[in-house]
């Protein structure tokens, strides 16, 4: 079954009110995304290289309803959310499906050069910088995104402008709530522009009792000239959601990028990181944490493309996968004919905690050039049974013992997180995860 | 000592990527001679032992080199070590899967091919192996493994001076020989050096300390400081700088 | 039609090779970088005409003299193979094959096969004697069983009555149709389906030759056997067929190697290799692949697109494969092992080799489906010049893979940036007691090391060649002796010239 018919048959016939839900500068994109989806013809499965364990058709197959004509919801959800991460002060911006909502805390309490707001308000009003960057480092000719791009009315527009530095971090908190099943085309657009820093950390949740779900996502991040980024992105979703996120990253000269992406508890997830280095001198670190049970399957894919000379990247990929979870990696290092000097490393460490669980990994490189030092390694197996015994002749219970270990497992994938309350908040989250408890934010009233 | 001159460095300077280390260098070494060259770190002492050798992350933007009457410096590496200069590295390099015995039948048989002399048979360059190990105590056991890979920093500095020993060189450079060396194994390398030493073949020992000029004692001994020689004196100039430290140069050149 | 005779032009560029006998030869020796088996040989060679339909099938097939289900078996994979085309996902560039355009049988005439030597053509003896492989049984001092093909057949076969003392037989694979229909039966298509690839299809129809092996139950053979494949005739493909069964208890060391002349055009050589292991028994597989690998503009080589396969039946059974791959112009080769016995042990050792344009897509598989299964790879790619170099793995541990083992270690060496270097393993563990490991880095030869070389008076180009060996030792240690040495010298001159 085509799965991608009902949404361009959506579209198509309700351009007007999508357009009129939206932005012309959001808009002005709608066509192209429709013929390369016409030319594509359908969405990934699993015949499609990459894709191996993955059907993307199958996610966006069940008859979703989208609010093309942007209805409202009860307001509460937003009100009653409170952020669980101690001692980070952060501002915070929530959307629900896909409406972004702004917290007192980005009203009038945003340093000058600073400007977090909805996508679509941010490109009536600026047109010409969302313009200059929007849809640009996303892959026109990718099923997927050219979805987003062709139903995404509204998402997240944040800018940091040349040398400002920005301490607080930035929250996103994603919400589904919905009474009937519902699909959510979120965008997110990041710039950085030359010498600016800042940190963004987003988090996603399902509330209790909401249909069936999925989430297109798709986020670009334009990393300018020595600017630092940081996108932290912690999936608590449920069993009902399902999540396709494809982050589209550009790095200039100089810049060093963080990303780190976990998803704690999910039903189907599928996240891409397409890393293009641009400039020379960079750092790149992107890592990702999956902790699967139930039925949960985890599939993260990367691209780290090295254009320029003198790049550093390092890539952490863990997984510990329990009862019937499945998980998938498939990573890839290029570095680029001319890309002297580039230094580059992978690493992908996967627990099989279950004899159902199952785990698909297929590290990468692709090397043009000879002035490199490349590497990535690729590990499934279990848990150190020496280290368990030993654990028990100190009288640690079995059960607490493997927790322990697990948990001390994902420590350097954890440790890839720059902002230390966010890493003492994620640490905690984990440890819960791994007692079976569900990790929400504690104080949070969403019920989610 | 005689008149006839080994080594003639004159205005020797040499950059490495764009940052010049080496600001004219001038040093002359006749046989028989044991020079010092000392200097606080960054002097350049390493870059004069890698110029001289041929690094080619190096680049020489002046003066000139005559060795024996040659121009060193119109000559690669190797030709320079079939000359007769050997560089004993301040970090000897690793190379995996490649034993010692093969990694020096290839050296010494490159270097006969150079002269014209048929290559030494199994039976004769194992007899040679086994003779110049003993000067430097050296392992049997080394011999099988793959060069300097797994070596203790005291096994690699004598493996250094072994193949100095079985390469037989005119003029020995000795790059920071004693860094990493507990006091036994500085006595057997120097012991090793002490050796080889002959009124035909001459050294440079490249050191930051005074401590293994006690066990080879120099004839003279030059003071690298900011890339130049700037001061050259006896034995009594390395006692000198032991006593009042490098920061007494450092004042004299501000 | 049958018999179009015709005759091979003489092409002597030979620089043929002396005797090789230690490492001090190979280092001294390293002066010539040009492939060196690069002559043709003047014989009466036996070609069918261009072009692939059923009638060539039928006409492949009756020359040999085969038995009705041997056409069967053949047509079955000839219609199989109409319906399929050309895998696609490999990291190569193969250019489109004309699978008209090729003669699907070429053989040296002869009136039947030569009972002794004396009426082996002589042109043919010289030609083996050239390539280092000596026919004459009293010449022989190596201690190892040849089979060599020519083309598409096999020429003769060395020490068949030593080895059948043991039981052992050791022969042509057409032979075998003959002498042995019930082991060939039971054997030929049990590993490699017609079904499974389009070149093991087409291989499936036309197959010419190759060789055939049998160690019964209990036997160590007492010698290496060793297969010599040899493209000669222009304007043909090559389709041989090997069949190695090695019953309970046995252990067989097999060896393979290759080469052909220098052409402009591009030669086509798709082979499938079965292998059948049981219970305890143990069977190694070496490969020295030296094909011709095009000039170095990249014009002409052989397209090397081979299956190879071997079935670890047997409970605790081993196989392990060795190759060292300097040669052809493409290559596509997955030596793999499926380990369907408990205990059973999968290796894979692999040097190689890339340059000027040479493209190479290379790796293995290793499935595990019984419990305490093993399996190591060890992997060791050196590119060069223009070319690519890839790794493609597969490690796929089923459910019922207790217990399984899997370590791979996959290296890549550059000289030069203009070639690229490639990495691609897919891992699949379906049971959580498996332990699998995959590390894989990629370098460039490092200049510390050419310029500490160089200080003992060792030249760039020696020290290229003394480092690449010691990167490709801990392969080459697994070869039998007699092949690691003419291996070792291979590298060293198929790099020459690489670092500039």
């Amino acid at each position: 079954m085509n799965a991608l018919n009902q949404y361009t048959d959506l579209y198509e016939a309700n351009r007007a009110a999508v357009d009129a839900g939206s932005a012309p500068v959001l808009n002005r994109l709608r066509p192209e995304a429709l013929d390369a989806l016409k030319r594509i013809g359908r969405l990934p499965d699993k015949s499609d290289e990459g894709f191996e364990k993955t059907s993307v058709n199958d996610m966006f197959a069940p008859d979703f309803g989208v609010n093309i004509n942007r209805m409202s919801l009860p307001v509460d959800v937003a009100s009653s959310f409170r952020c669980g991460v101690p001692n980070l002060s952060t501002l915070l911006g929530i959307m629900v499906n896909d409406r972004f909502m702004p917290t007192a805390t980005l009203v009038g309490n945003l340093p000058q050069g600073v400007t977090v707001c909805s996508l679509a308000k941010a490109a009536a009003e600026q047109p010409a910088l969302v313009e200059r960057y929007y849809g640009t480092a996303a892959r026109a000719d990718n099923a997927g995104t050219a979805l987003n791009t062709l139903l995404s009315q509204d998402g997240i527009f944040i800018h940091v402008g040349k040398g400002v530095r920005l301490d607080k971090a930035i929250q996103i908190v994603d919400i589904f709530h919905s009474a009937f099943p519902l699909m959510a085309a979120r965008r997110v657009l990041v710039v950085a522009e030359d010498g600016a820093k800042v940190a963004v950390l987003k988090c996603d949740h399902t509330q209790t009792g909401s249909e069936r779900c999925l989430a297109s996502e798709v986020i670009e991040i334009f990393a300018g000239r020595g600017a630092e980024v940081e996108w932290y992105d912690i999936e608590e979703s449920d069993g009902s959601t399902s999540r396709y996120s494809q982050l589209y990253a550009r790095q200039e000269g100089g810049s060093s990028l963080t990303v780190c992406g976990s998803t704690l508890t999910n039903g189907v997830t599928r996240n891409e990181y397409h890393i293009d280095v641009c400039g020379e001198h960079t750092v790149t670190h992107l890592s990702g944490m999956a902790i699967g049970s139930s039925s949960q399957h985890i599939d993260n894919f990367s691209v780290l493309r090295h254009g320029a000379c003198h790049g550093h990247s390092d890539q952490l990929f863990k997984y510990v996968l329990d009862e019937r979870s499945t998980g998938a990696f498939e990573g890839s290092i290029e570095v680029c004919h001319g890309s002297r000097f580039v230094e580059a490393y992978q690493s992908n460490r996967n627990i099989l905690a279950s004899k159902d669980a199952r785990m698909h990994s297929k590290p990468q490189l692709l090397i043009y050039n000879d002035d490199v030092k490349c590497s990535h390694g690729a590990t499934t197996g279990q848990l150190d049974e020496k280290a368990m015994f030993y654990m028990q002749t100190r009288g640690i219970p079995r059960e607490e013992a493997r927790r322990m270990l697990m948990q001390a497992f994902m420590a350097d994938v954890i440790d890839t997180i720059a902002l230390e309350p966010l890493r003492d908040r994620l640490r905690h989250m984990v440890e819960r995860r791994f007692a079976g408890e569900k990790a929400g934010c504690r104080d949070c009233g969403a019920g989610c | 000592m005689s008149d006839e001159i080994l080594l003639k460095v004159t205005d020797l300077r040499a950059k490495v990527e764009e940052k010049e280390i080496l600001k004219g260098i001038n040093l002359t070494v006749r046989p028989g001679e044991v020079h010092a060259i000392m200097g606080p770190n960054g002097s350049g002492k390493s870059t004069l032992s890698s110029v001289l050798a041929g690094n080619p992350a190096f680049t020489v933007t002046g003066g000139s080199v005559e060795f024996h009457g040659i121009d060193l410096l119109a000559l690669p590496p190797e030709d320079r070590s079939h000359e007769g200069l050997f560089l004993s590295f301040q970090y000897p390099v690793e190379i995996p899967g490649v034993s010692m015995v093969n990694f020096m039948r290839a050296a010494v048989n490159a270097k006969r091919e150079y002269f014209h002399e048929p290559a030494l048979s199994a039976g004769d360059f194992l007899k040679l192996m086994r003779q110049k190990r003993a000067i430097v105590e050296l392992d049997n056991k080394l011999a099988s493994r793959s060069v300097n890979e797994g070596f203790s920093g005291g096994e690699k500095k004598r493996n250094e001076i072994f193949q100095m020993a079985v390469l037989e060189p005119r003029l020995s450079i000795l790059d920071e020989t004693d860094s990493g060396l507990d006091i036994d194994a500085l006595r057997v390398v120097a012991g090793g050096v002490n050796q080889l030493k002959t009124s035909r073949n001459a050294t440079i020992v490249i050191t930051h300390y005074q401590r293994l000029l006690d066990y080879i004692k120099p004839d003279f001994v030059h003071v690298l400081y900011k890339g130049r020689i700037v001061r050259t004196g006896g034995p009594e100039l390395a006692l000198e700088l032991e006593e009042k430290g490098y920061d007494w140069i450092k004042e004299e050149n501000l | 039609m049958d018999t179009d005779k015709t005759k091979n032009e003489i092409k002597e560029r030979e620089n043929a090779g002396k005797e090789m006998t230690s490492d001090d030869a190979l280092l001294n020796e390293v002066t010539e970088g040009d492939y060196k088996y690069g002559f043709v040989t003047d014989i009466d060679t036996d070609i069918i005409p261009v072009g692939l339909d059923e009638d060539v099938v039928r006409l492949i097939s009756r020359k040999k003299g085969e038995p009705q289900w041997m056409l069967d078996f053949r047509l079955k994979a000839f219609r199989y193979w109409l319906t399929l085309t050309p895998p696609k996902w490999a990291h190569l560039k193969i250019p489109d094959i004309d699978f008209q355009a090729i003669s699907y049988y070429a053989a040296p005439v002869k009136k039947e096969g030569p009972k002794s030597l004396d009426e082996v053509d002589p042109e043919l003896i010289k030609t083996f004697d050239r390539l280092g492989i000596p026919l004459q049984e009293q010449k022989q001092l190596t201690g190892m069983a040849v089979d060599a093909v020519m083309d598409s057949v096999s020429v003769k076969t060395t020490h068949k009555e030593a080895l059948a003392e043991r039981g052992i037989i050791f022969c042509s694979i057409s032979e075998a149709v003959r002498d042995y229909p019930d082991l060939v039966k039971k054997y030929l298509g049990s590993v490699v389906s017609y079904k499974d690839n389009f070149y093991a299809a087409l291989n499936s129809a036309v197959f010419s030759d190759g060789s055939f092996v049998y160690i019964p139950k209990g036997v160590r053979c007492p010698m290496e056997l060793s297969t010599y494949f040899r493209i000669n005739a222009s304007g043909t493909g090559q389709f041989e067929r090997t069949l190695i069964v090695a019953d309970d208890d046995s252990y067989v060391s097999y060896l393979e190697g290759c080469t052909a002349p220098m052409r402009d055009e591009n030669q086509l050589h798709a082979a499938i290799v079965e292998i059948v292991v049981e219970d305890r028994a143990e069977v190694k597989y070496s490969t020295v692949q030296n094909w011709y690998a095009g000039d170095k503009e990249g014009r002409g080589g052989v397209y090397n697109l081979v299956t190879k396969r071997g079935l670890c039946r047997g409970d605790y059974s081993k196989l392990s494969w060795t190759q060292v791959e300097t040669g052809s112009a493409i290559t596509w080769k997955y030596p793999s092992c499926v380990l369907a016995g408990r205990g059973a042990t999968g290796e894979f050792y692999s040097v190689a080799v890339t340059r000027n344009y040479q493209q190479a897509d290379t790796g293995t598989k290793m499935i595990h489906l019984a419990p305490d299964t093993r399996s190591t790879i060890v992997s060791k790619g050196i590119s060069a010049g223009h070319s690519e170099n890839s790794y493609r793995g597969l490690v796929k541990v089923t459910p019922a893979a207790e217990g399984a083992r899997n370590y791979t270690q996959c290296d890549s060496l550059l000289l030069g940036s203009e070639c690229g270097a490639h990495t691609f393993p897919y891992i699949d563990v379906m049971n959580p007691s498996a332990v699998v490991e995959h590390e894989a880095t990629t370098s460039k030869i490092s200049e510390d090391q050419i310029f500490y070389c160089n200080q003992r008076g060792i030249s760039t180009e020696e020290a290229v060649g003394l480092i690449v060996n010691g990167y490709a030792k801990e392969v080459m240690n697994k070869l039998p002796m007699e092949f690691a040495v003419e291996a070792q010298r291979l590298l060293a001159i198929t790099l020459e010239g690489s670092v500039g």
